[in-house]
């Protein structure tokens, strides 16, 4: 130990002979370490971003949507198809054990005007256990009531979005405005939740009111676009979803082989989809910056090199006074690996700088892991093993006659 | 060559000499192959050297007297023949115990002087017990004590390019003394110094050899310097062309007295 301690120490000293030298090569190790670290940090905050945003749709939430049709050999696409009603609805509760919570859903466009401002926004209707399955809360006032939904009463809940543009500073809550021409009381605004994830439109860009209000006082129409459901937990909601299939495939007649006409999507899904295609950003991060790494390690194994050359002398010395080869090759290598983990802990330091940095300069996400930080020393170390291996071994190797003789 | 008889004769294992024997070489050959050509460079040295000689060898450049200079060091190795070093045969160690019988039983002196840079005297001269393993403290008491003989107490902690050429070769001298070697290999420990400083070296060596009676194998090409040596040997062709003892043996102590100090 002390031996090691002491070659340590000489090691040291032989860089900071040439202070420049050994700067400018652990100038790679520096950056590779701080580009591995910044570059792991950006790739998970934006997978954890992602997560967030997936999360805040409800997390254990699965969607029917109505399907596509097939009119004659002319397909129509998704949401086209009148099949999926309000019965539906009833039976996914009554016969689905995995599921907890089950809302129908349909939507129009619709120019709302309040006073002498109007918005063009997307009008959903819905019933009130759509703000529970979408983890959806309010920042004024209340959702509206089963009752309301029953009686068809004309009363609204904006999202953010349609706050901002429609009231200013005014307070929604208990005004009235307009959904073509008919006169709507809005009960309660929205919490903000952003883009979505999936479909990356403004989903507080909306305003809900009673499902029954719209199909019969807006569209006309009885039929449902989408059932939004809730499974009992995250793990039920597989289990949930192959429950609602086989029952609408039943409730529809579909016979076996028969396309559905509807379809189920499982968030889940879109979780581990989302969280596949960030893993696949990270490591591609990751690759990108450990080249910098790799550059960093020729760079050592380079100056190595020369300096072997340039010693050749004291290696002589050193032999011909007792050093072994194995003692003058434990010498170079610890002097590689002591400029690979300087160059290594300075790089950390840089890369926690720039993680700090990069959100408060350009707001990116950024998650710092432990596991990036103990990896990038250990393989900073690796580094200097493995590129100084050869530099030392062609040190050990020497012959000491030679050696002595070298000018 | 009754020798080379008698050698091949010889069992193989290691046969104990007289303890008063430090070296024993017998019938050592030494080529070197040089593209096609072989040079053979020893062509049968057979010699014993006992404790407490001071040997001067001498020889023209290319009589071989380097060649079996690295061979008396271990750092190289006979291509036939053997040597052994305080009973031990050298000749089939392999490179980690050679290093080993270098760093115990072998004092190097060179003309270069072969200090380390940017490196204190005192670090310099405990390094042979670095690689011996000693632990520090005792490894400063004998790195003290030997630049304290060699008359550099006051300047352990001067860098070589401090010190001037007589002081660097006295460190060195120091270095090679600090684990106790069985022989002091000087090779042209003068041949960069001034002839003062030459004497005072020498002076250095006939201190060792007497007080200590610390073995001494001295290459010179310089008949004034060999002169300081009990025993004198010349190489020419790669064999031992003469040696003898040396009569009228210059004493350093008496030499400096008759020596006018320089003064710059």
């Amino acid at each position: 130990m002390e031996e090691i301690i002491a070659t340590i120490r000489l090691a040291l000293r032989a860089l900071a002979r040439n202070k420049m030298r050994s700067t400018l090569t652990m100038l790679g190790i520096i950056i590779g370490v701080g580009a591995v670290i910044a570059m792991v940090a950006l790739g998970q905050g934006a997978q954890e971003q992602v997560q967030q945003q997936i999360a805040a749709m409800g997390s254990n939430m699965l969607f029917v949507g109505s399907g596509s049709m097939n009119k004659g050999g002319l397909r129509m696409g998704w949401g086209n198809t009148q099949t999926l009603v309000m019965d539906d609805v009833q039976a996914i509760m009554r016969e689905c054990p995995a599921v907890a919570l089950a809302a129908p859903g349909t939507g129009t466009g619709a120019q709302v005007v309040f006073g002498n401002d109007n918005w063009g926004t997307r009008i959903n209707g819905t019933a009130p256990q759509y703000f529970e399955i979408r983890e959806w809360a309010f920042s004024e006032g209340t959702p509206f009531t089963q009752d309301d939904v029953t009686q068809a009463a004309n009363v609204a809940v904006v999202g953010e979005t349609v706050r901002k543009n429609l009231f200013g500073a005014v307070e929604p809550v208990g005004q009235t405005i307009r959904i073509n021409n008919l006169p709507f009381k809005v009960v309660g605004v929205l919490i903000p939740k952003g883009q979505s994830a999936a479909m990356g439109d403004d989903q507080d860009d909306t305003i809900i009111i009673p499902i029954t209000t719209l199909q019969k006082k807006i569209t006309g129409q009885n039929w449902l676009r989408y059932i939004s459901v809730s499974a009992k937990s995250k793990s039920a909601s597989y289990a949930a979803q192959q429950q609602i299939e086989a029952l609408l495939r039943d409730r529809h007649k579909i016979r076996p082989g028969q396309d559905d006409d509807f379809g189920v999507r499982n968030l889940a899904d879109l979780a581990g989809a989302a969280d596949a295609a960030g893993s696949v950003l990270t490591l591609l991060l990751a690759i990108v910056a450990s080249i910098s790494l790799l550059v960093g390690g020729i760079g050592i194994m380079n100056i190595m090199l020369v300096s072997v050359t340039e010693r050749t002398r004291e290696i002589g010395i050193r032999m011909a006074i007792g050093a072994t080869e194995s003692d003058v090759h434990r010498q170079f290598l610890i002097e590689a690996i002591t400029l690979s983990f300087i160059g290594g802990a300075i790089g950390i330091l840089l890369g926690l700088l720039s993680t700090f940095l990069i959100p408060r300069i350009l707001g990116w996400a950024v998650s710092v892991s432990m596991v990036a930080l103990v990896g990038a020393v250990v393989f900073s170390i690796l580094v200097g093993v493995f590129f100084g291996f050869y530099p030392a071994r062609k040190a050990a190797r020497l012959n000491p006659i030679e050696a002595l003789r070298y000018e | 060559m009754a020798n080379a008889v008698t050698s091949v004769a010889e069992p193989a294992t290691p046969v104990s000499t007289p303890t008063d024997t430090v070296i024993h070489v017998e019938d050592v050959h030494k080529y070197y192959e040089l593209g096609a050509n072989r040079v053979h460079a020893l062509r049968g040295v057979t010699l014993d050297i006992l404790r407490g000689e001071f040997v001067a060898v001498m020889g023209a450049s290319g009589s071989g007297k380097s060649t079996f200079m690295n061979i008396l060091g271990c750092l190289d190795q006979p291509s036939s023949g053997r040597y052994f070093l305080e009973g031990t045969d050298v000749s089939t160690l392999n490179k980690k115990q050679l290093a080993a019988i270098r760093n115990q039983k072998i004092g190097f002196v060179f003309q270069g002087f072969n200090l380390l840079a940017r490196t204190t005297a005192l670090e310099n001269t405990e390094l042979p017990a670095f690689y011996a393993r000693v632990s520090q403290q005792e490894r400063l008491r004998r790195a003290k004590a030997a630049l304290e003989m060699v008359g550099l107490g006051e300047r352990m902690d001067h860098f070589p390019s401090q010190l001037s050429g007589g002081q660097q070769q006295r460190v060195a001298i120091a270095r090679a003394l600090v684990n106790q070697p069985a022989i002091l290999l000087a090779d042209e420990p003068t041949g960069n110094l001034d002839s003062r400083t030459s004497v005072e070296v020498m002076e250095i060596f006939q201190r060792l050899n007497n007080e200590r009676g610390l073995t001494i194998v001295l290459v010179t090409h310089e008949l004034d310097i060999a002169n300081f040596a009990k025993r004198a040997i010349v190489f020419r062709d790669g064999k031992i062309k003469k040696d003898d003892l040396i009569a009228n043996r210059a004493i350093a102590e008496k030499v400096l007295k008759t020596m006018p100090v320089l003064e710059d």
